[in-house]
């Protein structure tokens, strides 16, 4: 099997394992008793606490445990709405956000709030001229991704947090694609509200976290017990937090060399692909890119076949097709940085980690090659093109009904 | 997610390709939608199919389904493929999920749009056969962000 999919979720690494056995056999205590069974787990999730608080650059009491990423961005979105809403009712957020931000967002829209949803340029970057006009004296929040978890894109987000700052303006980061893979610093950065969750960098699934800066007011979001300082209740997840501790510790230690490889393998993977498969297209930023992320569109043939057939060759990756999501239009993303529903229909991420070989890749691009001419042997867009090219007019179908970015332009002048 | 027939017929579709001076072409559904079908049939002076074809453009009931309704309408005539309906292509495939039962839709639609063409093309009328409603363009709108 070739695992290529590390931004869905990530293999949980041996030594995280190992740290979180002894919270489930041993030190399965509840963290709020007064014996010492319990003090044992309260221990070990101020330990946790202090690790992750100082791989973001943030203090131990800013740092909330939650379950997972989604947890942590509706929280801080509908909490920062609710508290900070008799000061505006306006947020910024942008079209590539995840769902969990983008369908928080419709959910207070529906509650007397007004969203503005940004564009982003055909490489998935926000504008920050697009950003500073969007402002308004009732703006309260701006909730902008670190990175893209489609297209890898990394946002200019020290600058969207001077620009927060500077207006005083609460500026939240949905980082669960980002944190563990390129460094942050929520002081540097002027971040006031940061969701990361555990699966992404090597730890384990359901456990994640929102930094909320010092003298924040953010309510409980979750309502019982004096867990999480009073703001987020619920007997702690103790393996969970130790294991996304022992993630962190071990993303921050090889996060240079890991990052590395990663980009050697990503752009050569990239090189070959556009080399060696006609008729394709990068997605995203070429060097504003998470390390692993390689997103590619290829032209006449839908993801989810493709997907099925890498699948029989036992590779694992994704795509922004409809097909996969259930849903009936592709990825929000790739149509927001331009691709026509066409296009997007026929993308492919792959993701890849540091523990892939060249090897690996070779194999992949090998597969691509023959599953992807398959596919469009397949294909009535394809024959309409190519018999489109033989007659030495334009392509008929597919082209001229939707807007957007001409790709077509891009990919003949490759092609020669 | 795909039963064993599903996945059968797309790793190895039946009459995959096109038919030269075919005697009906049709092409239904949209690249919006992410599904496109072309069938291609060959039918001779008693009206019966002796040959049907296919290209598509989707995921992989699309493809299973456009594979199963050319293999269903073979050797059948105009009159008889025209009841071959989207329930008879999803049985044949032994069903499908419930998010691609428009897959089967599009394969009866295809066929009808085949028949519909070679009907036209011979001045005839089928029986219970009306002008093929999907348009490849019909639907498309512009995205309501």
């Amino acid at each position: 099997m070739i695992y290529l999919d590390n931004a869905a979720t990530t293999k949980t690494a041996p030594e995280v394992v190992e740290a979180m056995l002894p919270y489930f056999t041993e030190m399965y205590g509840n963290p709020s008793a007064i014996y010492s069974l319990g003090s044992a787990g309260k221990k070990a999730i101020n330990e946790a606490r202090r690790t992750i608080a100082s791989a973001l650059g943030a203090k131990q009491e800013e740092i909330y445990f939650t379950a997972g990423g989604t947890e942590a961005d509706n929280w801080a979105i509908k909490a920062a709405a609710e508290s900070y809403g008799n000061r505006g009712k306006h947020i910024i957020t942008t079209k590539i956000e995840h769902h969990a931000v983008l369908h928080t967002c419709s959910y207070l829209e529906k509650r007397g709030f007004e969203v503005t949803y940004l564009d982003v340029d055909n490489e998935g970057i926000v504008d920050l001229e697009a950003l500073k006009a969007a402002i308004r004296p009732d703006t309260i929040l701006i909730s902008v991704m670190f990175a893209n978890n489609e297209i890898g894109t990394i946002e200019p987000v020290r600058e969207i947090g001077a620009i927060a700052g500077e207006r005083g303006i609460l500026f939240h980061t949905d980082a669960v694609q980002a944190f563990g893979q390129i460094p942050i610093d929520v002081e540097e950065m002027n971040i006031d509200l940061l969701s990361a969750s555990a699966h992404k960098l090597n730890g384990p699934k359901g456990i994640g976290m929102l930094y909320i800066r010092s003298g924040l007011k953010i309510r409980s979001f979750v309502h019982g017990g004096a867990q999480e300082r009073n703001r987020r209740a619920g007997t702690e997840n103790v393996p969970g937090i130790v294991g996304f501790a022992a993630a962190v510790r071990r993303a921050v230690s090889i996060m240079d060399e890991k990052g590395r490889k990663e980009r050697g393998l990503r752009d050569y993977l990239i090189g070959r692909i556009e080399a060696e498969i006609p008729y394709c297209c990068l997605n995203g930023h070429r060097e504003k890119r998470l390390p692993g992320n390689v997103n590619f569109s290829f032209r006449f043939i839908e993801g989810e076949s493709l997907l099925i057939m890498l699948d029989m060759k036992g590779v694992c990756a994704s795509s922004g097709s409809a097909c996969t999501s259930g849903a009936l239009d592709p990825s929000h993303v790739l149509l927001a940085i331009g691709l026509k529903h066409e296009e997007a229909h026929g993308s492919l991420r792959m993701t890849l980690s540091e523990e892939n070989t060249k090897e690996e890749l070779d194999a992949v691009v090998g597969y691509l090659k023959e599953i992807v001419q398959k596919l469009r042997d397949m294909s009535p867009l394809y024959e309409d093109f190519m018999k489109a090219q033989k007659d030495g007019r334009r392509p008929a179908m597919g082209e001229e009904a939707e807007q957007g970015r001409n790709l077509q332009g891009d990919i003949y002048s490759r092609e020669q | 997610m795909y039963s064993e027939k599903v996945m059968d017929h797309f790793q190895n579709p039946r009459n995959m390709g096109e038919i030269e001076d075919a005697s009906g072409i049709g092409t239904v559904g949209n690249a919006k939608c992410g599904d496109i079908m072309r069938i291609f049939l060959d039918i001779d002076g008693n009206g019966i199919i002796r040959e049907a074809k296919f290209k598509t453009f989707g995921c992989g009931a699309a493809v299973a389904t456009s594979s199963m309704a050319t293999e269903l309408v073979k050797g059948k005539t105009v009159e008889e493929a025209l009841q071959v309906t989207n329930r008879a292509v999803m049985e044949a495939l032994d069903g499908l999920p419930p998010v691609k039962v428009h897959c089967s839709l599009l394969a009866e639609e295809a066929i009808h749009a085949a028949l519909w063409d070679y009907a036209q093309k011979n001045g005839i009328v089928i029986k219970g056969l009306e002008k093929p409603k999907a348009d490849i363009h019909e639907g498309e709108e512009e995205e309501a962000w």
